[in-house]
């Protein structure tokens, strides 16, 4: 246990090393950031004016390290278009995405898991083919494209909802649910797939043969064990959330991270987008390391497989 | 055709047979021998989504000949026409047999855009789709056929791929670099192989435990030639699977990215940036969101049904 957690972690460290490198080499080595900050319209001496003011005239690998040792400090730098340090400006937007994934996550499961365990109790009747319709359904969905269904139907047809913002809680339900859904398909047949491997397993026979009642059968001793992966997946999919938020962000003018990472993209602000590329990385380093964790505790297999 | 004809004539010279394209048809012949005809064409999923993928493929390919209009002329008189249902149920006198789907804000016929937007997300998506499926391919059947520390480093370079956040990643790249379709197919191409290697390495790990790879091992064949000639055949199926998973999803990620405004660049008919510029019109003209929008949710799910139908085909027994 303790070996396959060291490895895990010393894994989960090189993997955000790579990563910093990475989102720091996709703004400063892959491009010239002066010209990117100039704009198109700028003549030679602007960004040479530019790139001595932002010291990009040293070489990258100087930049990189300055840059990583104040990562590490927690110093990410400063943004180049609000002037203030780019941990802020972060902080500042970080609670609103945390919540709308939050949201999106709970949506997700809570639709998912009733789903999938009740086409699982019925295989192949009308209630799992049902389920797995909408499973297929889910997944060729345009998440934006559902964002924008949403709000031609609740905001513009019955106006129940804002179409945009987030001045009261309602404004965080057509995201959450236009974010959520995605993950949903996903969720759904890997508890379907889960309960229907445990329901064959001999200790079921067991509970259900001492006379227990169906649903403590069904809850207690199946989807204890069934729900272990849809746990570990959905922290997975709560770090792919972080990601894909930026175009539910957009879409509903959500002031969070995702909003801010397009934004500052449009802005070539880079500073702030390479701290989003670091930020989200290592909330989802840290939610698989925690899962894979948590798994090889609770489930022994894994770690030795 | 030149395949079929092969199992006529077994009897070919040993020079012949021993090229490499020789064997490459015979296989093919015998793919198309053994291929479930019969249970495929009771697939309704599948066929559904072969159906579909092949129209609208037809279409992209002829959409010069076959569009009404052309998608980039604008007719400034004729803006905002609703598509022709809106004569039949709301009685609206604007719209008109000639623009069958109505027209968007700058008076561009809809339906032509929707044909020539066909050919930008099929080959977008097929492209970036072969090209994450070679990267992907050769990472997985490295990992699954040298095992030890060459697996370990595939797997660090896939939980790399994975923490990087596609989306962000792809803006970046391309607001950045330009937006350019050769440049988002390759950005789509270079972030999408993580489910080839992962799937690949498990089904070259299994393939290379069997006989015929000791055997050929045994003779002392190299390893290129083994994994050239006896692995690369029989993890072909799951490949094409992937591809049809990974095509799926870079049609929507180029989507997203256009209507983003960092994808396809206007005046270009992609349907992710119709999405986008018919986004300011949604209160009064929703039918220039659910057109597209349906559009791109049949292409996508014609290509998951189809590759659910070649999942199934190809592995009777092993649904997950």
């Amino acid at each position: 246990m303790w070996m396959y957690s060291f490895k895990r972690v010393l894994m989960g460290v090189c993997v955000m090393f790579a990563i910093s490198m990475l989102s720091f080499g996709l703004t400063n080595a892959a491009t010239d950031p002066a010209q990117a900050i100039a704009g198109s319209g700028a003549t030679a001496a602007d960004i040479e004016a530019i790139r001595l003011a932002y010291g990009f005239d040293k070489p990258v690998v100087t930049r990189y390290v300055t840059w990583l040792r104040g990562a590490l400090n927690g110093d990410l730098g400063e943004s180049y278009r609000q002037k203030r340090s780019v941990v802020s400006v972060i902080m500042e937007r970080l609670p609103v995405t945390m919540i709308l994934g939050g949201l999106a996550l709970c949506f997700a499961l809570m639709l998912s898991i009733p789903l999938g365990i009740f086409a699982a109790l019925h295989p192949n009747t009308w209630v799992d083919r049902i389920s797995m319709a909408l499973a297929l359904v889910g997944q060729a969905m345009p998440t934006f494209w559902f964002a924008l269904l949403g709000i031609v139907v609740f905001s513009v047809g019955l106006g129940w909802l804002p179409a945009s913002g987030v001045s009261d809680w309602r404004g965080y339900v057509l995201p959450a649910m236009a974010l959520g859904y995605y993950a949903t398909p996903t969720l759904m047949r890997l508890t379907r797939s889960g309960m229907l491997e445990v329901l064959e397993a001999d200790y079921i026979r067991t509970a259900r043969a001492k006379g227990l009642s169906r649903s403590t059968v069904v809850v207690k001793h199946a989807l204890r064990n069934a729900v272990l992966p849809v746990v570990s997946v959905a922290a997975v999919q709560f770090g792919y959330m972080l990601g894909g938020s930026v175009v539910i962000e957009t879409i509903f003018a959500l002031p969070g991270v995702g909003y801010l990472a397009w934004e500052s993209i449009s802005l070539a602000d880079l500073p702030v987008v390479q701290a989003i590329l670091l930020v989200v990385a290592v909330i989802y380093v840290l939610l698989t390391l925690a899962s894979d964790i948590l798994n090889a505790w609770l489930d022994p297999r894994v770690r030795f497989a | 055709m030149h395949s079929l004809q092969i199992p006529m004539a077994p009897e070919a010279s040993m020079a012949e047979a021993q090229s490499r394209w020789w064997l490459l048809l015979r296989r093919a012949a015998v793919v198309l021998r053994q291929w479930p005809w019969r249970r495929m064409s009771r697939n309704g999923g599948f066929m559904f989504g072969l159906v579909v993928l092949l129209s609208i493929a037809a279409i992209a390919a002829l959409a010069p000949w076959i569009a009404p209009h052309d998608p980039l002329v604008q007719d400034i008189a004729n803006r905002r026409v609703p598509p022709i249902w809106y004569q039949w149920f709301s009685e609206d006198s604007n719209a008109s047999w000639a623009h069958v789907l109505g027209t968007d804000k700058l008076g561009r016929d809809y339906l032509s855009r929707l044909m020539h937007g066909a050919r930008i997300s099929l080959s977008i998506g097929f492209s970036a789709a072969l090209i994450s499926g070679i990267i992907g391919t050769v990472l997985g059947v490295c990992a699954g056929y040298f095992g030890g520390r060459v697996d370990a480093l595939v797997s660090f370079i896939v939980t790399t791929r994975l923490a990087l956040p596609v989306v962000l990643v792809a803006l970046a790249i391309v607001a950045l670099h330009g937006s350019s379709l050769p440049v988002l197919i390759l950005v789509l191409g270079l972030l999408l192989w993580d489910r080839f290697a992962v799937v690949m390495r498990s089904v070259t790990r299994q393939v290379a435990s069997l006989e015929y790879v000791t055997a050929a091992r045994a003779i002392g064949c190299s390893t290129l030639r083994i994994i050239l000639t006896e692995i690369l055949p029989n993890v072909m199926n799951a490949f094409i699977v992937i591809v049809t998973i990974e095509m799926a999803n870079a049609i929507l990620f180029e989507a997203a990215l256009s209507f983003l405004g960092l994808g396809v660049q206007p005046p270009s008919p992609s349907w992710g940036l119709m999405l986008a510029e018919a986004k300011e019109d949604i209160f009064f003209s929703p039918w220039m969101i659910t057109i597209p929008g349906t559009a791109l949710f049949v292409l996508v799910l014609a290509i998951n049904l189809f590759g659910d139908g070649i999942r199934d085909l190809t592995a009777p027994k092993g649904r997950s």
